[in-house]
């Protein structure tokens, strides 16, 4: 008969993943999104309003947007493989899709902008810690502007999964920062694309911040073998759908 | 067709080569005739500085019109377009330089700023509105600061406050504890909360 194997104490990671699975018990916020107040993410404790936000219906101004245009965009800002004068190390990837409002209309010519670890998991910091590999030729950030159909494509490198701070041997799964723009200024939004099937979801406090499961999954890029282009780059698609009420369609007579 | 939404996550501590860029805070150049500072410090609940936030601010022209103007980014120096975005420094202070806003034509607020509060620790972002004490009468008349118990009115009002160039205001935000600044839910004038 074989020995009973060591007993493993508890780690700082199952309390965590404890914190998490309990989280989720609550029901999700309107629209999917995190509760600010969210304790396995141990920094909202002394971030989050202890009031309650204040409704008050979006203002003139605020029922409008930034303008972002060609003279705010270069095309190679979309390329983020193209940033140095070397190529940088890692998988080469598309990741594209529509930017859309609640209605399923496109987000046309507006911002979207990026930014993101390199492979080794390591970013172009200075407040980076992480003992991986800085890449000379990959910074990772990264622009672009939405077409008529509302589609943004980049050019990049797989992003590695890095250690955090959160708890001991906390790793944050392998993700893209996205900051969106709608046409109207309460329909902004920043948030992180994941890659399928991350084994680091269900132990990580920020993705687990969306508690509801279909929410997750739209946190989630799909792998597109349309999208990969053949001899070169693997495909993801991810399209996002901004919240908040938006700007009320131009009256075609005035456009 | 009604679509949900994606949700938000936290801007996280690593957005500095993402998302600021040259002159963010410089929504005019120096030198501009009427340019203000605006300024001020973000707090935690403990009262201790934020040095990894980032603002953004969007406004009306002195003129009460809204620019439907790109050149936020890669600005040209003339051109007026009501963008801002600016990270706080190591002592958790930021300042933008702007031209206060005009009325809005057929607007019921006060003359105001709107601004997007964004953290590490923050999951999703924070609305606010910076409003200018000199309105004297339209802010009286505001729906949202007449709706407020004063106290939590003040944290919406920008306090003149003067820089070595001119007239300046503070704005500070408190994400949290004493004196925390009001941050809104913005919905849609038909008051529908989808």
């Amino acid at each position: 008969m074989s020995p009973a194997p060591p007993e493993r104490g508890r780690s700082e990671q199952d309390e965590v993943t404890d914190a998490i699975r309990e989280a989720a018990l609550v029901a999700p916020q309107r629209g999917g999104h995190p509760d600010r107040a969210y304790a396995p993410y141990r920094s909202t404790a002394l971030r989050s309003p202890s009031q309650p936000l204040v409704v008050a219906p979006a203002s003139l101004l605020e029922q409008t947007a930034p303008v972002f245009g060609a003279k705010d965009v270069a095309a190679t800002d979309a390329d983020l493989t193209v940033h140095s004068t070397g190529e940088p190390l890692g998988e080469r990837i598309v990741v594209t899709g529509r930017v859309l409002d609640r209605d399923g209309r496109p987000v046309r010519n507006q911002l979207v902008e990026v930014w993101q670890a390199n492979a080794s998991g390591r970013y172009a910091h200075d407040g980076d810690r992480h003992p991986a590999p800085l890449d000379p030729h990959f910074t990772g950030g990264g622009r672009c502007l939405t077409d008529d159909d509302g589609r943004y494509r980049f050019v990049t490198i797989k992003p590695g999964a890095y250690p955090w701070r959160n708890h001991h041997n906390a790793w944050r799964p392998a993700h893209i920062h996205f900051s969106l723009f709608g046409t109207a200024f309460t329909q902004r939004l920043v948030t992180q694309m994941y890659f399928p099937g991350d084994q680091l979801f269900a132990l990580d406090p920020i993705f687990s911040s969306v508690t509801d499961e279909k929410a997750q999954q739209r946190l989630i890029a799909r792998y597109d073998h349309d999208t990969t282009v053949a001899e070169w780059a693997l495909g993801y698609q991810w399209d996002i759908v901004l919240d908040g009420p938006g700007a009320t369609p131009p009256d075609p007579d005035e456009v | 067709m009604t679509l949900d939404p994606s949700p938000s996550q936290t801007v996280g501590p690593f957005f500095a080569f993402g998302l600021p860029f040259d002159g963010g805070g410089d929504v005019v150049p120096p030198g501009t005739a009427g340019a203000i500072s605006l300024h001020g410090t973000v707090r935690d609940g403990a009262g201790a500085p934020v040095p990894d936030a980032l603002l953004e601010f969007w406004q009306a022209g002195p003129d009460g019109r809204i620019a439907a103007r790109a050149g936020s980014l890669v600005r040209d120096g003339r051109s007026f377009t009501g963008f801002a975005r600016v990270p706080t420094d190591r002592s958790g202070d930021y300042v933008i330089r702007t031209l206060r806003p005009g009325p809005v034509a057929g607007s019921a607020e006060a003359p105001h700023l709107a601004v997007t509060v964004f953290a590490r620790g923050l999951l999703h972002h924070l609305f606010t509105r910076v409003y200018f004490p000199n309105h004297t009468e339209a802010n009286a008349a505001d729906p949202l600061l007449s709706a407020l118990p004063e106290e939590r009115a003040a944290t919406l009002m920008a306090i003149p406050d003067g820089w070595f160039g001119g007239p300046g205001y503070r704005f500070d935000v408190r994400l949290q504890g004493p004196g925390e600044t009001v941050f809104l839910d913005l919905i849609s004038e038909a008051g529908a909360v989808r």
